[in-house]
C-alpha cells in the first residue's frame, strides 16, 4: 500500500509543477462556461414546456462540469503510458516489485486529482460570487452536498478503471489513436458531457441508462443540483459500486492477460 | 505553391502508409463533430426553435462552422504544433532555408484524418441545404462556399496568433483554445442567442459574425440586404488574415532559439 501512496504524491507534485498552465486553464474553463449557460439560456428563454431539468440546475451542471473536468473526463491523456508500451519500456515496469494494474491505477487517480486541486478553488469561488443567471447555487441542505461528494469520489473511482481499459487496449492495437478517439467520444456523450442526460428524449436516455459512463458524470452532478433524491440515491450508489466491481474485476483480468502476452517493442 | 503542393502530397503518402491508424482516426474524428450534433438534434427536439431560428437553420451554422473548422485544422496544422517546432530547436533550420516562414511552417504537418469531420459536417450541409428552399439559387450556394472559405481564413489566422505567442512563452498555451475551439462552439449557433458582449466581440475582433452569422441572416430572409452585401461581407474573414500576417512577422523577428 505504501508504494501506491508514493507514488500518488510523486504525481501529484509532478501535477503541482505546472502553475502556468493551471492558470490558463482556469480562464479558458471559466470561458466555456460561459458560452454554453449563454446557449441554454437562449433555449429556456422561449421554451413553451417547462423541461425536466429546471435552468438554475442546468448552470449547476454546467459548472460542475467544468470545474470537475478533469476529473470526471473519460480521456484524459497520459502519454507516458503509451510510450511505455509502445517503446518497450514497459520491460522496466514488468520489473517492479508492484503489480502493474494498481500501479498505474493510483498514478492515474493521482493525475486526475492533482488536475483538480489547483484549479477547481479559484472557479468555484468565482462562480459562486457571479450574478444570476450565471452563479452556481449550492444544495439547500448539508447532506445533499455530502452525498455528492461520496458519489462523486466513486465516480472518479470508476472513471479510472474505465480509462484502465483503454490503457490495456494499447498492448493489442499499439497504436493509441482511432479506437480509443472513438471508445472516448462515445462514452462523453453517453456520460452527459455534451448535453445533460435529462434533456435526451426518453429512447436516448435508456440507451445510456444500459451503460457505466452514466455513473461518472450525470449522476453525482445531479445529486448536486437535487434532481436525484431519497431511495433514487441510494440505487444510484449501489449501481456505481457494481459498475465499479465489474469493470475493475474486467481490467485486471484482461491486463494479467496482456502481460502474460506482451511482446516487448523495441529496437 | 508548387513547393507547398509537393508538401502536402509529401505528408499524404506519409500518413496513408499506416492505413489502418489513418482509417480508424478518420472514423474517431467523424464521431466527434457527430456527438455533438446529435445533442443539438436533441435540444431542438425538448425546445423545438432557438430565438427564431430553426433545426435546419442552425444546422446550416454549425456545418459551415464545421467545415471551416476541419478544413483549417488539415491545412494549417503545422501552426496548431507550432510549439513542438520551438521546444525542438527546429524553427531555426526554417529561418535558414530561402523560403517564406509561413509556407514552410504550414508545410511542417498536415492532419489529412480531418476528412472524417469534413465529411460529418458535408452530410449535415446537405441536409440543412435540402431542408432550406429559399437557398436553392446558384448565388447562395456559392455564398455559403464563401462563407467556408473565408472561415477557414479565420482559423489559420487565429492558429497563426497563437503559434506566434509560442516565440514568447515557448510551450503553448490552453488558452489559445478559447478562440480556436472556443470560437468553434459558439459560432455554431447564431451570434444573436449570446450577450451583446460576446457579438461584439466575435464580430468585430474576431470576425466570425462575418461568415455565419450576418450573411446567414441575409440569405435566409431574416434581414432585407441587397445579394452583392451578402457576397462580399464574408471576405472579412480573410481581412483577419492581415493583423495576424503581421504579428507574426513581428514574432519571427523577435524569436530567439532555445537550442538544445
Amino acid at each position: 500500500m505504501r508504494t501506491y501512496t508514493s507514488v500518488w504524491r510523486i504525481r501529484f507534485l509532478n501535477g503541482l509543477q505546472y502553475r502556468t498552465a493551471a492558470y490558463a486553464g482556469i480562464a479558458t474553463q471559466l470561458f466555456f462556461g460561459f458560452i454554453f449557460i449563454m446557449i441554454y439560456v437562449a433555449f429556456y428563454n422561449q421554451a413553451t414546456v417547462e423541461p425536466d431539468l429546471s435552468l438554475q440546475q442546468v448552470v449547476a451542471y454546467i459548472w460542475l462540469q467544468q470545474i470537475c473536468l478533469s476529473l470526471v473526463m473519460l480521456w484524459v491523456r497520459d502519454p507516458e503510458i503509451f510510450e511505455l508500451i509502445t517503446s518497450g519500456n514497459i520491460a522496466y515496469e514488468l520489473c517492479r516489485p508492484s503489480s502493474i494494474y494498481p500501479f498505474w491505477y493510483s498514478k492515474l487517480l493521482a493525475q486526475r486529482v492533482a488536475n483538480m486541486t489547483l484549479r477547481c478553488v479559484p472557479v468555484t469561488i468565482i462562480v459562486l460570487l457571479i450574478p444570476e443567471p450565471y452563479r452556481l447555487t449550492l444544495p439547500s441542505h448539508w447532506i445533499t452536498f455530502l452525498a455528492f461528494i461520496v458519489t462523486l469520489l466513486l465516480a472518479l473511482l470508476l472513471v479510472v478503471a474505465i480509462s484502465m481499459l483503454i490503457y490495456i487496449s494499447v498492448f493489442w492495437t499499439m497504436s493509441p489513436t482511432g479506437s480509443v478517439l472513438l471508445f472516448a467520444v462515445l462514452g462523453e456523450f453517453l456520460a452527459g458531457l455534451v448535453i445533460p442526460i435529462p434533456l435526451m428524449p426518453q429512447w436516448m436516455q435508456f440507451i445510456t441508462y444500459a451503460f457505466p459512463f452514466r455513473w461518472t458524470v450525470d449522476f453525482p452532478f445531479r445529486v448536486f443540483n437535487e434532481h436525484v433524491q431519497g431511495s433514487e440515491l441510494i440505487i444510484g450508489i449501489c449501481n456505481q459500486l457494481g459498475w465499479l466491481f465489474v469493470v475493475l474485476a474486467v481490467g485486471y483480468w484482461i491486463m494479467n492477460k496482456a502481460v502474460r502476452a506482451v511482446v516487448i517493442q523495441g529496437g | 505553391m508548387t513547393l507547398y503542393y509537393k508538401y502536402l502530397i509529401m505528408h499524404l503518402r506519409a500518413q496513408l502508409q499506416y492505413k489502418g491508424s489513418f482509417l480508424m482516426l478518420s472514423i474517431g474524428q467523424f464521431f466527434i463533430p457527430f456527438t455533438i450534433f446529435a445533442g443539438l438534434y436533441f435540444m431542438f427536439e425538448k425546445f423545438g426553435t432557438l430565438q427564431g431560428w430553426n433545426f435546419a437553420e442552425v444546422a446550416l451554422c454549425f456545418a459551415i462552422i464545421h467545415q471551416s473548422f476541419s478544413l483549417s485544422e488539415c491545412f494549417a496544422r503545422g501552426f496548431d504544433s507550432f510549439s513542438s517546432l520551438i521546444i525542438r530547436g527546429d524553427f531555426d533550420r526554417l529561418l535558414l532555408r530561402p523560403r517564406h516562414t509561413v509556407l514552410q511552417v504550414l508545410g511542417s504537418a498536415f492532419e489529412f484524418t480531418r476528412i472524417g469531420r469534413l465529411l460529418q459536417s458535408l452530410i449535415v450541409l446537405i441536409y440543412a441545404i435540402s431542408q432550406l428552399p429559399q437557398l436553392w439559387q446558384w448565388q447562395h450556394i456559392l455564398i455559403i462556399l464563401f462563407m467556408i472559405v473565408n472561415g477557414v481564413c479565420i482559423f489559420i489566422g487565429i492558429f497563426m496568433l497563437a503559434a506566434t505567442l509560442c516565440f514568447w512563452t515557448v510551450q503553448g498555451l490552453e488558452i489559445a483554445n478559447v478562440f480556436t475551439d472556443g470560437g468553434r462552439e459558439m459560432a455554431q449557433y447564431p451570434l444573436n442567442i449570446y450577450e451583446k458582449w460576446v457579438m461584439k466581440l466575435f464580430t468585430f475582433i474576431i470576425p466570425f459574425g462575418l461568415v455565419s452569422y450576418i450573411p446567414l441572416q441575409m440569405i435566409l430572409d431574416k434581414m432585407e440586404a441587397p445579394l452583392w452585401q451578402a457576397m462580399l461581407i464574408p471576405f472579412g474573414g480573410s481581412l483577419f488574415l492581415i493583423p495576424c500576417y503581421l504579428i507574426w512577422q513581428f514574432g519571427v523577428k523577435h524569436y530567439r532559439s532555445t537550442g538544445s
